[in-house]
């Protein structure tokens, strides 16, 4: 029986047959992909090492989660799900356009296993999927082109707007679509009006409509349009191919690599270089980023991964008070450095030898601005990272002596002293005394042992606010019958913020202090107050005793019974609690501080809507106090109106540098007597039954 | 242009309480840390970046014991191509003019253009600059806060009352006293100091410099320390407005409050 | 004891408060004694300088000088060595012109110097016996000085009261003929003057600050007005430069300036730990605030319980009536 219609690889174009250019397309698309592909690789290959094919399973199970199963798209709804129609239409699409290219010269091509029943399963499955991918691409490009959601803009600082790189995208998409289902169609099409077994069409499919209408259509006009729908497909095909490396939706390429290389523990700040130990540093000619080689493969790699979609900027609590970062940038401005320098055509450009990124795409106060508290991180769908890259950057100017003045003291008092504010080393215990009597605290420095080692750190200890939070810690492991001991003038800074702030040796130094007092100290158990040092001690120390933070104490011994709390006496107070970064998203503690506050009998207590992983930072810890950022307002005044709006009068929070930036802020933002912050522990100290 | 930076070890106020020991006739010293006088550290990024300009070579040297040698490795590692020690028993006790006639010994023994110092120190008394220009014969400048080279001249601005700038050309060789804020220092941490720890620090001593006991003898001389009596704790002035403001202008004028 | 000489600063005619501080200063020194002032100058209004201070010294050398019409310390180092006798003890007051001109000129005179004096407690033959403060002010130290070959001191401004008994009966003694050679190696060029509001406050030695109780933009002026009245320059707290009512290089506190006043006037400012940690240097603190429980009074010197929008005012008033 004659075909309906001849296929490509069949039919003779001026008695050129066609399967000729259905086979020279693919390959010199192909060709041209790889070319492009190499050069894009090539800054790669020069780029710093970086460790990232450990724990293959827990790699593959984040591109199952977050790669296959599109987990943190939901996270922004009408953008996620559109996504999700996309990128599922894309997987399913993919397996037909392969093998459209095929068929092209070769006429009976199907993959394995596609042949029979789940050859036709597929195409109507494909068919429908052809029919939302672009339905959902017109509904992006309208929300794109039209709406224009405000995340998306681009400051003129940085750039040029995406938009028409975008649109453009989905009109390559749409157009795969269209003439997919045309080539389709028109053979349906044909067959039927033939009186042949024409393919099953699913009903309501962009095919069924696009073959509904062609049913009069003269054969001469089918067969015309079969070969041009599927030149047209051919043709977009690789050119969609070639183009995506050039711009923001390279992601559809990259993004499957960068979730299975993205970083797996959080909180964490990645070594000096990767594969020299501690020990070895002083070896190392140069710290940190200061040109772009020395940013690590997989850094390079995020910065093609980037689809600029926002999240990171419109989650970063730096870009909402108007300080220069924007999370989005950084990548944005790596990936235009990349093309720029590591051209398509072309030799590499050569820097010469007092080349800095800082100063020529980056800036210094953009790079301090960074509070490090991984809002971007949490939600990239992509697997993005920026802490490690900000604090590498820091490496670089801590390195080249480009520090603010403002930072440059306490970071010699931290020295010195142990301490960012130069306090004597002395009076590190001094807040044991006031509560001697009731709470005895026992002091390591002068030769007391004890089961579990309280670390202050600096501020609760010197702080004469914040000495609250370590007294009312004190009491609490008193009254659970704990015994605990606190190492005095032994403690030095946890150093959580000196490494986060780009000073490794100083950090290095601060790290070995502590441990051989922790380790001297022979406590089996290590219970902290204040979440930045709970995650240095936990995340960049190594082979200490295991390290609690007091809400998870508190609340093992409520739920154990060995404390018990008396009833809020119903003054009308509503809290909220405040989840501090370094407690919630970097170690993913978010539960046992809302289940002590629940262990408060008729405390009144509401979500902010802001919580947990999407927690809005207070304006950040250690030295962030101490640096003067350009900002329009002050992060901790946009957390108190959340909590306004969410409509508490309390804001609990469980963290030292919270409570200072949120205390101030209530009186900047004026809210002094209708506002109040307090403690966790000062909280639970007000409730614990005599 | 070859720059030397004169530096002095101090306890920086800013990392110490600053108390009287026990016998109340001392400061507290069990418990000191120290640094390099702040307005030294301004003077040692100034030759810097004036050297980053022009060329040349930085030379810091400072009089001390042996720990000074600490703060002439934290200049060097700013980027001070050379640091000299002078030290000697001799040095502990003379005064600001002593130590000013043995920084003159030391800068007789090399070819300097432009000397540098800070306009004062916490525990000092903003002299030697000035001394050490009168002991060369050198013009001087004190409280300097900007510093243009112009061939073999400078022109610089010296800071005076209400934040206004006087204005000089100076000829060198000569003398400035820098005063801070002229610049930014740039950092230093432990790695940079790690640098240069083996590099040596040449010292020299009296005998080396050719400096006698007369030229270091002290004619000022610190006798004690004391705590000047300001009384303690808020006093809240009491009676109605007229009353406290007559007491208030009194305490000001007492602690130079009104101008 | 040797003759003692203040050095006079002057300008556009008018002497300055300086002028009778040190001759309380030299009375100081040797109770007994008619110490001399030497004033240096250029232009008409020199005269009218020395006819003053005849009324504080015994005599007041006159030195009129062409060359002279800027105070150029490195001239007039040249022209004091000139005509003063050795072992004269010269007293300058401790600011921009003396720290330029006096410790060169004891190396020439082959005099003892000490710097920024702020009391004198007595003589012991040649032996002076002086105080000065260290640290910032944190300590104060006895200082002993050999004055047997003369001394030149530097006095701080503010710490003597002024002697404004004016009964010395002087007269003025022309020494413009002996000034000699006054050719130098630094050339006076011209004064550039501070751009409006860019005020240095950690160089101020009087700051009136204002916190949260200024309340409005507006009110500034209140502070504004004391600040001019008293001499002294306008800091804040953070509150007050969130707000945009005042640059960041007014503000006091660990993420703004640190200063070190002598006198603090801490004005609806409740003290917060990050502001105290701008202050150095023990300054004298005053506080007002109209909350009795501000933590500002734990650390102020003084303390006054009222609303800063109705003292200050007042006060002003009272200043400006001295």
């Amino acid at each position: 029986m004659e075909p309906a219609l001849l296929s490509p690889a069949a039919y003779k174009f001026f008695h050129i047959p066609t399967a000729l250019f259905a086979l020279l397309i693919p390959l010199a698309g192909t060709a041209a992909f790889a070319y492009i592909m190499k050069r894009r690789i090539d800054p790669l290959l020069k780029a710093a090492p970086d460790n990232r094919f450990d724990q293959p399973l827990a790699r593959i199970w984040r591109v199952l989660k977050i790669w296959l199963a599109q987990w943190r798209q939901p996270r922004y709804m009408m953008a996620g799900v559109i996504h999700i129609f996309i990128f599922a239409g894309f997987l399913v699409l993919s397996i037909r356009s392969t093998s459209l290219v095929f068929m092209g010269f070769w006429e009976e091509f199907t993959f394995p296993g596609f042949g029979g029943t789940f050859g036709h399963i597929y195409n109507v499955f494909k068919d429908f999927a052809a029919t939302w991918v672009l339905i959902a691409c017109v509904i992006a490009a309208i929300r794109r082109g039209i709406f224009r959601p405000e995340r998306y803009a681009v400051p003129a600082r940085y750039g040029k707007d995406h938009t028409g790189e975008a649109v453009f995208v989905l009109a390559l998409i749409s157009t795969l679509m269209i003439s997919e289902s045309l080539f389709e169609a028109s053979l349906a099409a044909a067959q039927i009006q033939q009186l042949q077994t024409a393919e099953f069409v699913a009903p309501g499919t962009l095919a069924w409509l696009f073959r509904n209408m062609l049913l009069d259509a003269p054969i001469a006009k089918l067969q015309s349009m079969h070969i041009t729908a599927y030149f047209i497909h051919d043709l977009t095909f690789f050119f969609f191919l070639c183009f995506l490396p050039l711009g923001k939706h390279f992601h559809v390429i990259t993004s499957l690599f960068n979730v299975f290389f993205m970083r797996l523990e959080r909180g964490n700040i990645k070594p000096v270089r990767h594969g020299v130990t501690d020990e070895q540093l002083d070896d190392l000619e140069s710290f940190g980023v200061k040109k772009f080689e020395d940013f690590t493969w997989k850094h390079m790699l995020d910065f093609y991964t980037c689809a600029d979609c926002g999240r990171c900027s419109d989650n970063c609590p730096a870009n909402a008070v108007k300080r220069p970062l924007s999370p989005r940038f950084i990548s944005i401005k790596g990936r235009d450095y990349m093309f720029a320098n590591f051209p398509l055509g072309g030799k590499d450009v050569v820097k010469d030898k007092d080349y800095q990124l800082i100063g020529d795409i980056y800036h210094p106060d953009e790079i301090w601005s960074c509070t490090t508290c991984g809002a971007c991180e949490q939600e990239c769908p992509l697997g993005i990272e920026y802490i490690d890259k900000i604090v590498d950057l820091r490496r670089g100017m801590v390195d080249e002596g480009n520090v603010p003045q403002s930072l440059q003291k306490p970071l010699r008092a931290l020295e010195k002293r142990g301490n960012p504010w130069g306090k004597m080393e002395k009076k590190r215990g001094a807040w044991v005394k006031e509560i001697a009597e009731d709470a005895p605290v026992k002091l390591i420095e002068k030769g007391e042992s004890a089961d579990v080692l309280y670390f202050v750190d600096s501020i609760s200890s010197y702080d004469d606010r914040m000495q609250g939070i370590a007294q009312a810690t004190a009491r609490i492991l008193a009254k659970a019958g704990i015994d605990f001991g606190v190492l005095g003038k032994l403690e030095k800074d946890s150093g959580n913020e000196v490494r986060r702030f780009g000073e490794e040796m100083l950090f290095q130094d601060l790290k070995a202090q502590n441990t051989d007092a922790i380790l001297e100290a022979g406590v089996k158990r290590i219970v902290t107050a204040d979440p930045h040092a709970y995650n240095a001690l936990r995340k960049d120390y190594d082979n200490l005793p295991p390290v609690d933070h007091i809400s998870q104490v508190i609340c093992q011994e409520v739920e154990a019974g060995r404390l018990s709390l008396t009833a809020a006496n119903g003054d009308g107070k509503v809290y909220t609690y405040h989840d501090p970064c370094y407690l919630g998203r970097h170690n993913q503690i978010y539960e046992d501080p809302r289940r002590v506050l629940d262990a408060i009998p008729g405390l009144s207590r509401v979500e902010m809507s802001r919580s947990r992983d999407r927690s809005f930072c207070c304006g950040g810890g250690g030295l962030m106090l101490f640096y003067e950022p350009e900002e329009e307002q002050r992060m901790g005044v946009l957390r108190v109106e959340m909590a306004a709006k969410a409509g508490a009068n309390v804001i609990v929070t469980a963290c030292p540098f919270c409570l200072v930036n949120i205390e101030d802020a209530i009186k900047v933002a004026g809210l002094e007597g209708r506002m109040e912050a307090i403690d966790l522990s000062e909280l639970v100290v007000q409730h614990l039954a005599a | 242009m070859e720059i030397l930076v004169c530096v002095k070890r101090v306890p920086d106020t800013s990392e110490n309480e600053i108390e009287l020991n026990g016998a109340g006739n001392d400061i507290d010293r069990d418990d000191l840390v120290y640094s390099v006088n702040e307005w030294d550290n301004y003077a040692v990024e100034e030759a810097l970046q004036i050297v980053d300009k022009v060329g040349g070579g930085v030379t810091v040297i400072s009089v001390g014991d042996d720990e000074s040698e600490e703060v002439l490795r934290r200049e060097m590692a700013m980027g001070a191509d050379k640091g000299i020690l002078l030290s000697d028993d001799a040095f502990e006790e003379t005064d600001g003019r002593g130590i000013a006639a043995v920084l003159k010994a030391a800068v007789d023994k090399g070819n300097y253009d432009l000397i540098l110092t800070g306009a004062q120190a916490d525990d000092g008394a903003a002299q030697v600059g000035g001394m050490l220009a009168a002991m060369m014969d050198v013009p001087f400048a004190s409280l300097v806060n900007t510093i243009e080279v112009d061939g073999d001249k400078l022109k610089i601005g010296r800071e005076i009352e209400g934040g206004n700038q006087e204005m000089h050309e100076i000829s060198m060789p000569c003398v400035l006293s820098i005063q801070t804020g002229i610049n930014e220092p740039r950092y230093v941490g432990i790695r940079g100091i790690r640098k240069v720890a083996s590099v040596e620090i040449p010292t020299m001593g009296a005998a080396d410099l050719g400096v006698d006991a007369a030229a270091v003898a002290a004619r000022v001389k610190r006798a004690d320390y004391f705590l000047p009596d300001l009384g303690e704790g808020a006093e809240i002035l009491e009676g109605d407005t007229d009353e406290i403001i007559e007491k208030l202008i009194e305490l000001l004028k007492a602690k130079g409050g009104l101008k | 004891m040797a003759q003692i000489f203040s050095y006079i600063l002057h300008k556009d005619g008018v002497v300055d408060d300086t002028a009778l501080e040190l001759a309380a200063a030299a009375k100081k020194i040797d109770a007994g004694a008619t110490p001399n002032a030497i004033v240096v100058g250029s232009g008409d209004s020199l005269d009218a300088v020395c006819n003053e201070m005849v009324a504080s010294y015994g005599e007041v050398w006159k030195v009129a000088n062409d060359a002279i019409t800027y105070p150029d310390a490195e001239m007039i180092r040249k022209l004091l060595v000139n005509i003063l006798p050795a072992d004269s003890i010269l007293l300058f007051a401790h600011e921009h012109l003396g720290m330029d001109l006096a410790p060169g000129l004891s190396v020439k005179m082959d005099s003892a110097f000490v710097s920024d004096v702020v009391d004198v407690e007595g003589a012991d033959g040649a032996t002076l016996k002086l105080v000065r403060q260290e640290f910032g002010g944190a300590v104060s130290a006895h200082v002993t000085c050999d004055a047997s070959q003369g001394a030149v001191m530097t006095m701080r401004p503010g710490a003597f009261a002024a002697d404004e008994s004016k009964g010395a009966g002087g007269q003025v003694v022309d020494k413009s003929a002996e000034a000699g050679d006054l050719a130098v190696n630094r050339k006076f060029l011209e004064i550039v003057e501070a751009e409006a509001g860019d005020v240095d406050i950690t160089k101020s030695e009087v700051l009136v600050s204002c916190g949260r109780g200024i309340e409005d933009e507006e009110n500034l002026e209140i502070a504004f007005d004391l600040a001019k009245a008293m001499g002294a320059d306008v800091s804040c707290s953070r509150p007050i430069v969130d707000a945009k009512w005042l640059p960041k290089a007014r503000q006091v506190g660990t993420s703004g300036q640190t200063v070190k006043p002598k006198v603090y006037l801490a004005c609806g400012i409740s003290g917060s730990f990050q502001h105290m940690g701008g202050i150095k240097g023990n300054p004298f603190i005053v506080a007002i605030n109209k909350n009795p429980k501000a933590p500002i009074f734990q650390v102020a010197d003084v303390g006054v319980v009222d609303d800063m929008l109705d003292f200050l005012p007042e006060l002003t008033e009272k200043i400006e009536e001295l």
